[in-house]
């Protein structure tokens, strides 16, 4: 059960333990994360689904794909190069523990 | 003593009813009724990904049961709204366990249900539907053993269908009353284009032709008959021809009803206290021009609730928004932001032969809507255009090598002579 750390703009965090399989932005979705939306369910059409992810974990995830990287140019919040969409984040056991920072607004 | 919220119907649009509520403050009780067995689940992934793959229908979920307990949210699934009338200004609902439910507010977020193909034969193993998870399940099952699939509607189910049935590697059939795809969605040039890009990766179209009777050996289907009197092979038949909003409940209440149960920008039904959101409702253009619509897409559902959720709430959050819709056929990524429907004219951005172009909507000289077919960053610029108001010159919008983002300008077009 891989476990996901949120952090929230205020500095707050929410632990959840997702299943592998599952993306980041289901897990957050499912729970009533604030502050992922993920209005499309993973298809990579919406871009609310927003994160910063600590640089321990951004370097073990698969690499962006092309509709990823464009999607993040239309974020609501500042890009980063630590921005992903969680939604392409699937979580497998050696993501246990990966810290995903939320972003003030996906709108 | 209240009676509460009772919100019929428990998919995209009704979950987002209950929530925004609570979000909002509401601390009344808040009961939210749906007829499948499933807690609230996506379904645009149904006729895609999850159709293509193998996945449990678990990672479709909206929300946990958690959720729903500590919002303070009444789930009942498996529970149909049978009958429902007003007395004296409350409420009361009838359910299929035979439960009487008083309220006094009321959300309507009632859905589609798919249209009847009315043919001989349809009562045939091997005719399917696409509207629940169920049926996707049913309809996964039966790719293990289909090879010949017939699918009667070209639009954006039917396409997406087919590309997944494509890809399982069955031969694919499409048939299409209309003579060309898409027709009521999209310009002429996007509709050839999605022919010929199907055609491509081996999928046959039949356009302009009828059903005129699904046939077979035994109680098993065997093969479709258009009304030209020609055959096509089929071991499964999938039925895609679109949905009728269910209004009965609301036509129950005498509430007005017109393609669909009419609503104002708040979301309001003609009946006081009464609301109504997503497929099921039919209201004024949410990017302000006074047109009536009926939108079936996650989008809609959404922010219809939000609006539904806010007067519910005694707030007033009019549904205002640039509506926006995608759909996956295989490789090929549509994206698409504001609405083209009552378009004049249209511009194309790229070669439709590279699988890679845009089509930019106009009105009046007006920018108004975007067709994106793997041009994501043509959608995002528009789209965000779109929500701030901003115009996109048609003149130079063709040179695909200058970025759209470049192109908006904040004034409107001068009005057309």
């Amino acid at each position: 059960m891989p476990r996901v750390v949120y952090e929230h703009p205020d500095g707050s965090l929410t632990i959840l333990d997702g299943e592998a399989g599952q993306s980041v932005m289901s897990l957050a979705v499912q729970n009533g994360v604030d502050g992922i939306i993920g209005e499309c369910g993973g298809s990579c059409a919406c871009a609310t689904s927003h994160v910063y992810v600590g640089d321990t974990f951004l370097r073990t995830l698969q690499s962006m794909g092309e509709l990823e990287d464009d999607m993040l140019s239309g974020t609501a919040s500042e890009r980063t190069p630590n921005s992903r969409l969680s939604c392409q984040i699937v979580l497998t056991e050696d993501k246990d523990g990966i810290v995903v920072a939320l972003p003030v607004t996906q709108l | 003593m209240t009676g509460g919220t009772l919100i019929v119907g428990a998919s995209q649009a009704g979950l987002q009813v209950a929530v925004t509520m609570r979000e909002l403050g509401v601390d009344t009780p808040i009961r939210l009724v749906g007829t499948e067995s499933h807690l609230p689940y996506q379904r645009p992934p149904l006729s895609k990904a999850f159709l293509l793959g193998n996945t449990s229908p678990d990672l479709l979920t909206l929300r946990n049961l958690a959720f729903f307990s500590e919002r303070g949210i009444d789930l009942s699934l498996s529970t149909a709204i049978r009958e429902i009338r007003l007395v004296g200004g409350r409420g009361l609902a009838r359910s299929s366990q035979g439960e009487e439910i008083p309220f006094d507010n009321l959300a309507l977020t009632t859905g589609a249900a798919p249209r009847q193909l009315r043919v001989p034969g349809t009562d045939l193993a091997g005719v399917c539907y696409l509207r629940d998870v169920e049926d996707a399940l049913t309809l996964r099952q039966a790719y293990s053993r289909a090879t010949d699939v017939v699918i009667v509607g070209g639009g954006f189910i039917g396409l997406e269908v087919a590309a997944v049935s494509q890809q399982h590697g069955m031969r694919v059939t499409v048939v299409e009353a209309a003579s060309s795809l898409l027709s009521r969605v999209a310009a002429p040039v996007m509709a050839e284009f999605y022919q010929q890009a199907h055609e491509r990766r081996g999928v046959r179209f039949r356009l302009g032709a009828e059903v005129a009777e699904i046939r077979g050996t035994g109680s098993k289907v065997g093969w479709v008959e258009l009304s030209d009197g020609s055959i096509v092979k089929a071991d499964l038949v999938l039925v895609a021809i679109g949905v009728e909003p269910r209004t009965e409940l609301a036509e129950q209440l005498g509430a007005a009803c017109a393609g669909g149960i009419v609503v104002d920008r708040l979301a309001q039904t003609s009946v006081a206290n009464v609301v109504a959101a997503g497929d099921c409702a039919v209201g004024p253009n949410p990017m302000g021009t006074s047109e009536m619509v009926r939108l079936e897409s996650v989008q809609n559902a959404v922010d219809q609730a939000k609006a539904a959720g806010a007067t519910l709430a005694r707030l007033e959050h009019p549904y205002t928004a640039v509506p926006w819709f995608w759909s996956d056929q295989g490789d090929i990524k549509l994206h698409m932001a504001g609405l083209s429907a009552g378009y004049d004219d249209y511009v194309v951005r790229g070669d439709p032969e590279t699988e890679k172009f845009s089509v930019l909507y106009y009105r009046d000289g007006r920018f108004m809507a975007i067709s994106c077919v793997n041009r994501a960053p043509d959608y995002i610029a528009a789209r965000g255009a779109l929500t701030r108001g901003q115009h996109v010159p048609p003149d130079r919008v063709a040179d695909a090598s200058i970025p759209l983002g470049q192109l908006l300008v904040d004034s409107p077009p001068s009005r057309p002579r």
